[in-house]
């Protein structure tokens, strides 16, 4: 074993009706990549904000290089070598990359020249990045790399990763880990949090298995499957999640001819899209983050209206020019990619947040009064059909730990029963036992005949749940092709955008055109 | 040693506790400064703060100065909810007196029970009025509606000022700048006898009830709220941030004009320059003090009215300097801050063990 850099020693932190972290001890070696395993609201986050020193222990201690080491803030936490990358992310939007870096160094390390340092690092570890661009004009995807390069900047000792994988595309993942690996190869400690295990199974050397705040288990990854840890994380067996087809029938969203300019200033405009989604079908919209797919998400939730409304139609009758209420009226509900902030509000209450997109199909209003005893039931309803851990539906979602969040706004949603459900990115952060909850929640949901588009990076995903696959790229998308005539290397070609217009060869739906 | 560290969700019963521990510790302060002064603490802090509240008179003087605030200050809670800054309250308030007025003074020959209600209704069409101009700039051309209604302040002022030395001037009034007194039927009816209670106050009550069922229970506060924590969420749920600015700078600016008018056919009774002493303004710090929550703006509105009642009442009694009443609404405001840092915030103590 190398020599211990970070050692903890019965760290323990309770909240208002949780013991989030119960007596854990475990020790990070130098040098060593060190997976923090969990489900979701295991207590993994509350951990890591502990060491970067966001939050203190209630009783317990830790040891840096053999010397206490309690940090009373982030600040000393950066200034002991320590590094980390959030599971939400903590930058300003109208601020650009080089601001939002500035702003979390240390004073001394954002002076000279910091947008070359900013374009040395990320070409280095192959993180596109451009300094100038306004952070409020990025994908999350973006985003993440923004405060990967930021942490990297510091020349951590001990990099701390709250589920950074999770909205990167497989090529990326691959650079990340090379990086990472190199990066541990020069003494540099890292501390891990992923919900997906076949990355902890490359990457990681040992792990740490908490379940319900408590340590459970430690292993060595690379020698157990992906399986075998999950049912180490969940302490109960999981089943394989159900592959059989269901036959599609009549087109219920068409997406005519969707043409959109980008609101933002850099953001990628949307260019003549295509599309037929049928009922009993899933289609995935496969893409490398910023490629079109926030504005797609936006002009397909009414955010931004279409400007001929036979652009998007719902069983034949255009609705693109409805706002959001009205398309969920008509029977299209949404699942926006980033939950904290634009899937729900987050100090509101939960019962508050069902209102926010639930009120017209659950009748949660009565002559524009809130019904709230119905909306507390139908929360209730979705936080025990989706196994949301919570303390109430009086909490805030704030509260609730990330995966938590995303079961309960993907359970808003799918618990409607909505004729067309568009989801971005529906399993982010979620444990696999709930991912795989989620994804059958989907594939139910497709059987009862709803028609349902998933726009995800998760390649596998796409792959396990989709009848049919289209890549966006540079804001035009591909064909949507039957998932059993497509390989991983053909959707990574069309994603690099090789594949210019439309392929209109293996149409499957007839590209549609005004 | 004490540390400071953000909590997720602050506790509701906090919220609730903070301003009136603002109240005691302004208390605490204030006995520590008269005996700094060498006044008699005790006697200062019972005429400021208890006295009125003995009489009937004093107590009546309250609901008079707390009826502006209180009507302006639930206006303005509704817009601050919703990220809408309306500080022009001030000139909203005089745009319905005006109005109100107005009203009053074209019809001072005639009797009846309907000219009341009428003034009411133009003085709160004259502040939507006077709100709507921040409200057109703000979502055509994307103006700062701080900045606007502000400066509108000071139109409205000048504009009252020159109306009262030109038409509404009273005729028989020896040149003063002054309206005519409005005649039996502009007044306000009194509630007690021989006080200046009037009937704007039970206004405000009604006022403070149908804002807490339009914020607490009806979908347009809902969304107002939405808007103001979370606007992205708004736009996902398809609020029309437009509509939700119109709409909280009507409904201030209304409840403002509405005040201005209650001031006007109340307590003053006619038109002056000197009408718009402040109210606007301080409503501001009402409805922070009232968390911006209906009920505690009601009690937000009493307890500054009462500082301004029991301040003068300590300055004359106990020949205190000038500045006690604003030195105490000063603490207040500022006790009531730090408190919030505290209840944003859990103060830990961190024994040094932890170290070792
Ligand atoms: N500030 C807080 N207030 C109340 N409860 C909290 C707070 N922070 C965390 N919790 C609770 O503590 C538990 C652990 O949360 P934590 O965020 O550490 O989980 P996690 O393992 O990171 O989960 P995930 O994989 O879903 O991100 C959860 O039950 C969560 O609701
Ligand atoms: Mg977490």
């Amino acid at each position: 074993m190398p020599e211990p850099l970070l050692e903890l020693d019965g760290i323990t932190r309770a909240f208002p009706g949780v013991l989030a972290n119960d007596d854990i001890s475990f020790r990070v070696g130098e040098g060593e990549i060190h997976a923090l395993l969990g489900e979701n609201g295991a207590g993994k986050s509350t951990l890591v904000k502990i060491i970067y020193g966001v939050l203190r222990p209630d009783a317990g201690a830790m040891t840096l290089r053999g010397k206490p080491f309690a940090p009373h803030r982030p600040s000393e936490a950066r200034a002991e070598g320590i590094g980390m990358i959030f599971q939400h992310f903590s930058l300003f939007e109208a601020l650009t990359v080089a601001e939002n870096i500035a702003l979390g160094m240390a004073p001394e390390l954002a002076k000279g020249d910091l947008r070359g340092r900013i374009v040395e690092v990320s070409t280095r570890y192959g993180l596109r990045l451009d300094p100038d661009l306004m952070v409020g004009d990025l994908s999350v995807g973006q985003r993440q790399r923004v405060e990967i390069v930021r942490c990297l900047l510091q020349d951590p000792q001990l990099i701390i990763m709250d589920e950074p994988t999770s909205v990167l595309t497989p090529q990326e993942v691959e650079v990340l880990f090379e990086t990472l690996r190199r990066l541990a190869g020069e003494g540099c400690s890292i501390l891990y949090i992923s919900h997906k295990l076949e990355e902890i199974r490359v990457l990681c050397e040992h792990a740490t298995i908490l379940r319900g705040g408590r340590v459970v288990a430690t292993c060595t990854p690379g020698e157990e499957t992906a399986r075998s840890l999950a049912e180490m994380m969940l302490g109960e067996s999981l089943s394989p999640p159900a592959t059989d087809r269901r036959t599609p029938g009549e087109v219920r969203l068409r997406l005519d001819g969707l043409s959109m300019a980008s609101d933002t200033q850099f953001g990628t405009d949307l260019d003549d899209i295509g599309l037929e989604v049928r009922s009993g079908e899933i289609v995935g919209i496969a893409g490398v983050a910023g490629n079109g797919q926030t504005l797609l998400m936006s002009a397909l939730i009414g955010e931004i209206r279409a400007e001929r409304r036979e652009a998007i139609q719902l069983d034949g009758r255009p609705v693109g020019h409805l706002p959001p209420h009205g398309r969920r009226k008509a029977g299209i509900c949404f699942v926006p990619e980033e939950r904290l902030g634009h899937a729900a509000v987050p100090d509101m209450s939960l019962t508050e947040n069902v209102i926010l997109s639930a009120r017209m199909r659950k009748n949660l209003s009565r002559n524009s009064f809130l019904n709230l005893p119905r909306a507390a039931r139908y929360a209730g309803d979705v936080v025990a059909r989706f196994g949301v851990k919570t303390a109430g539906v009086d909490h805030a979602a704030r509260s609730l730990s990330g995966g938590n969040l995303q079961k309960f706004v993907v359970g808003r949603e799918i618990m409607q029963e909505p004729s067309v459900l568009v989801a971005s990115q529906p399993t982010w952060g979620v444990d696999a036992g709930a991912a795989a909850f989620i994804q059958e929640a989907l594939i139910q949901l497709a059987k009862d005949g709803t028609a349902v588009l998933v726009i995800s990076q998760d390649l596998d995903e796409l792959f396990a749940i989709s009848d049919r696959i289209a890549v966006i790229a540079n804001g035009r998308l591909s064909t949507a092709d039957p998932v059993e005539e497509l390989t991983i290397e053909q959707i990574g070609l069309r994603m690099g955008g090789q594949v210019r217009g439309r392929p209109d060869t293996l149409g499957a739906a007839e590209p549609a055109h005004a | 040693m004490l540390r400071l560290e953000p909590r997720r969700e602050p506790s509701r019963a906090m919220q609730v506790l903070t301003p009136v521990f603002a109240v005691v510790l302004t208390i605490l302060a204030g006995l520590v400064l008269f005996a700094i002064l060498g006044k008699d603490p005790f006697r200062a802090i019972w005429l400021i703060f208890f006295e009125p509240l003995t009489q009937t008179y004093a107590l009546a003087e309250l609901t008079v100065k707390a009826t502006p605030l209180i009507l302006i200050g639930a206006g303005l809670a509704m817009g601050f909810r919703a990220g809408v800054w309306n500080i022009g309250a001030e000139g909203q308030f005089v745009a319905g007196a005006l109005a109100g007025g107005s009203v009053a003074l074209a019809l001072h020959e005639t009797a009846g029970l309907w000219i009341m209600p009428l003034m009411c209704i133009a003085g709160m069409l004259g502040g939507m009025a006077w709100a709507a101009i921040p409200a057109f700039l703000r979502t055509r051309f994307n103006a700062n509606e701080i900045l606007t209604s502000l400066m509108l302040v000071y139109v409205a002022i000048l504009l009252l000022s020159a109306l009262v030395h030109g038409p509404l001037r009273d005729p028989e009034g020896l040149n003063f700048p002054e309206s005519r007194l409005f005649s039996e039927s502009m007044i306000l009816p009194i509630l007690i006898e021989g006080t200046r209670a009037h009937v704007g106050f039970i206004l405000a009550l009604l006022a403070i009830a149908v804002a807490w069922l339009f914020m607490e229970r009806h979908l347009l506060g809902f969304q107002i709220k939405v808007q103001g924590q979370a606007p992205l969420a708004a736009r996902f749920a398809g609020y029309s941030e437009k509509r939700i600015v119109w709409m909280c700078l009507l409904t201030s600016g209304a409840l403002a004009g509405l005040a201005g008018t209650t001031e006007a056919a109340g307590p003053v009774g006619q038109l002056v320059p000197a009408l718009p002493i402040g109210y606007g303004f301080t409503a501001i710090i009402v409805a922070f003090l009232g968390r911006l929550h209906p009920f505690g703006i009601l009690l937000g509105g009493l307890l500054m009215a009462l500082t301004y009642i029991g301040g003068e009442a300590a300055q004359i009694a106990m020949s205190l300097p000038s500045a006690t009443t604003r030195v105490f609404q000063g603490m207040l405001l500022f006790f009531l801050l730090a408190m919030d840092v505290l209840v944003g915030s859990r103060v830990r103590w961190i024994p040094r063990t932890v170290h070792g």
